[in-house]
């Protein structure tokens, strides 16, 4: 009993993680039909961001200091890219992921560079080592301090995309391109906004992750796949899509690994994906348009 | 035309994951029409392996970019070191060695086509080279096959003796056996195996499973990540729910941050369940976070610390050629060992041609860093020190247990009864 109740929380705690590399993504693959190979080398600038301010801002505030700034450089990055490559092959996925691919490895290299091939260490703060004990189940900091961060992400585009002009703008542009800018809405604009805020949320994504695994030059690599899944089950562009699936993702794989192994959940996993996928190619969740394209 | 943007979706997708499992891909290399005569034989006459004019060329072999390249480009620096030591030093057959660096790019096959190159076409007179068992395996059959000489210089899981291949890391006798008698001696006896998915752990944990069986210790379980995985919140829990004396660790690469970050995260201490770790050196210990893996165990022949004077020329040497703040290693003074060891046997033989080096190489010593290595003639390993560190709060690994003496290596395990491979 204690241990399924462990599985639970563990495999929230995955679900949160998966969710939070892949929040990103949804809208700059599930929005703009982008596919974004370099996204994990936004998640590893917001783990370098951490890196780099915890020498002017000390242990304890320097990570909750990077997550703004991580958002911001990473989102910088995001509309370098957009500006310079991605707009100008709108349209055309294969060759986006060709080039997005070729960019990843650049920068992997420049971080290279820059900091080094080795890992590099970020100090966790005292705030967030150990965990509480609730129920028989061990609570580790840094999972609960995802999962708020996550939580607080959610929220935070949920009432961009509600209540505010541009986030209604940005619905408009997805749902239907050519009729929002015949209304007038600067579409162009509305793509880099929506790239800023993909990219930005992979950097956030990346302070976090310093907390549960290495921080080196390949960390995108070892995230960006998980990352595509989720969006690919829970449907393009559809953030309670995503959310569903990161924790179903999360939790199967937390019941699975219980009782068998590593490996072996990996590969459950991918089958249910294959399979759900089978069924339903178009996701969890379809975005509903009158749009002839 | 409603359905369109999905229907790329699966190639897309197909691409993804293809392209992220072989995140940094094979380069091409250049053809190579020419044939392996040249290096084949020579027999000390004019056509020596590598010689070319007044300098002898040698290759280098490693991951320069790609996962490994962490660990590799450090033991590749070594050996540079080393290389250059041996040049001031007369170098070997008064010619100065030239080094031909390739990159193996953490690819195996890539590590296979770069040593035929670097035989056939650089007609280099040897190989230094390697890190992961998964790449030593793909260069052995072109080593083999081109009469090349590879010098190896990383712990690995034994098993193998191949006579073009010279083994200056640790066989198992040498890193798991006396890491192990440790626990043993500190009545660590339920043990925990937990490795990455692939030949070194699975090879090990059998060795270990059956050291077990034969001394009384108990496996209460053996679990595999996948190489890379970053997600050990299950595993973690399953450590805690066992509840065993010690786990033995076996992870490779990225998964060993993850893995001591979120130990650290469940609260599990050293003092509580001691890790030891076969894989996880200086290099790695500051990437992993000290606080994570401060008084962790690690099994290994040499520490940063190790107390003999040709260390601390060693260390000194190699922070005055890499800069102040770098740390050195186990596979590095492996690596570093293994140039000096090659050019005494290239110097004693008058030759580098590959036979005349073996014949030269069989029973040599050198005093490394580690203290006094000898190659042993028939299995072409070195007799090590086995050296039990813990990880200290400066990230410098401190001894707190050796063998009396240095101990033969003994890849098959013959000497030991319980062991029927």
């Amino acid at each position: 009993m204690g241990s399924l109740l462990t599985q639970a929380f563990t495999g929230l705690g995955i679900g949160a993680t998966l969710l939070l590399i892949a929040l990103g993504l949804t809208f700059t693959f599930g929005q703009m039909n982008v596919i974004n190979m370099a996204h994990g080398e936004f998640i590893m600038a917001g783990a370098y961001t951490a890196y780099m301010l915890q020498g002017s801002f000390g242990r304890e505030t320097s990570l909750l200091v990077s997550l703004p700034v991580a958002f911001v450089i990473a989102g910088a990055l995001g509309v370098a890219l957009e500006t310079v490559l991605i707009r100008r092959m709108y349209g055309r996925p294969l060759d986006t992921l060709l080039v997005t691919w070729g960019v990843s490895l650049m920068l992997q290299q420049l971080a290279r560079d820059l900091f080094g091939a080795a890992n590099v260490q970020v100090l966790t703060p005292s705030w967030l080592v150990g965990g509480v004990h609730v129920a028989g189940v061990d609570m580790p900091y840094a999972r609960l301090f995802i999962m708020a961060l996550v939580a607080a992400a959610v929220a935070g585009i949920w009432v961009y995309m509600t209540y505010l002009p541009q986030g209604r703008r940005m619905r408009a542009v997805m749902q239907n391109r050519q009729l929002a800018a015949c209304s007038g809405i600067p579409t162009a604009r509305v793509d880099r906004r929506t790239f800023f805020i993909g990219s930005g949320l992979a950097g956030v994504a990346g302070v976090a992750l310093t907390q549960l695994g290495s921080v080196g030059p390949t960390l995108g690599t070892n995230y960006i796949v998980d990352a595509f899944l989720v969006v690919v089950v829970g449907g393009l562009g559809q953030i309670r899509g995503a959310i569903i699936a990161a924790i179903a993702l999360g939790v199967l794989d937390a019941y699975v690994e219980w009782g068998t192994s590593a490996s072996f959940a990996k590969v459950v996993v991918f089958v249910a994906i294959v399979a759900f996928l089978q069924a339903r190619p178009q996701g969890l969740f379809v975005l509903k348009t009158r749009a002839l394209t | 035309m409603k359905h369109r943007r999905y229907e790329l979706l699966p190639v897309a997708l197909l691409c993804v994951l293809a392209l992220v499992a072989s995140a940094c891909g094979k380069k091409a290399t250049t053809s190579t029409g020419a044939t392996p005569t040249g290096t084949a034989s020579g027999g000390g006459s004019g056509a020596m392996p590598g010689v070319v004019g007044a300098i002898i060329k040698v290759g280098d072999l490693h991951s320069l970019s790609g996962t490994m390249a962490i660990s590799e480009v450090a033991v590749k620096n070594a050996e540079l070191l080393a290389i250059d030591e041996v040049n001031a030093a007369g170098g070997v057959l008064g010619k100065q060695l030239q080094v031909v660096t390739q990159d193996g790019a953490s690819d195996w096959p890539t590590f296979a086509e770069k040593a035929k190159q670097l035989i056939t076409v650089d007609k280099v007179a040897t190989v230094f080279g390697g890190w992961t068992s998964a790449s030593r395996k793909a260069m052995l059959p072109v080593f083999e096959q081109y009469k090349g000489l590879l010098w190896y210089p990383v712990q690995y899981e034994g098993l193998e003796s191949s006579p073009d291949i010279y083994y200056t890391g640790a066989t198992t006798n040498q890193q798991i056996i006396p890491g192990l008698e440790y626990l043993k001696a500190q009545g660590k006896t339920k043990l925990f195996l937990l490795g990455s998915d692939y030949v070194f752990p699975r090879t090990a944990n059998k060795e270990i499973k059956a050291y077990a069986a034969a001394n009384g210790m108990t496996i209460v379980d053996e679990q595999y990540t996948p190489l890379g995985s970053t997600e050990f919140g299950t595993l973690v829990n399953k450590i805690a729910a066992d509840k065993p004396d010690a786990v033995f660790n076996t992870l490779n690469g990225d998964s060993n941050v993850a893995f001591f970050k979120q130990l650290k995260g469940a609260g599990i201490t050293p003092q509580q369940m001691p890790v030891l770790s076969v894989s996880i050196a200086e290099q790695e210990v500051a990437g992993i976070g000290i606080q994570n893996i401060v008084g962790q165990l690690t099994a290994w022949n040499y520490y940063q610390t190790t107390n003999t004077p040709e260390n601390a020329k060693f260390v000194a040497a190699y922070k005055a050629k890499y800069g102040a703040n770098q740390t050195v290693d186990d596979p590095m003074e492996a690596g570093y060992t293994a140039v000096h060891l090659w050019a005494m046997a290239a110097n004693k033989a008058q030759s580098t041609d590959v036979a005349a080096v073996r014949a030269a190489a069989a029973g040599l010593t050198f005093a490394a860093p580690e203290g006094t290595v000898t190659i042993d003639g028939p299995t072409q390993h070195l007799y090590k020190t086995a050296r039990i560190g813990v990880i200290g709060a400066d990230g410098l690994i401190t001894e707190v247990s050796s063998s009396p003496q240095p101990i033969k290596p003994d890849p098959y395990l013959k000497s030991y009864t319980w062991w029927k491979g």
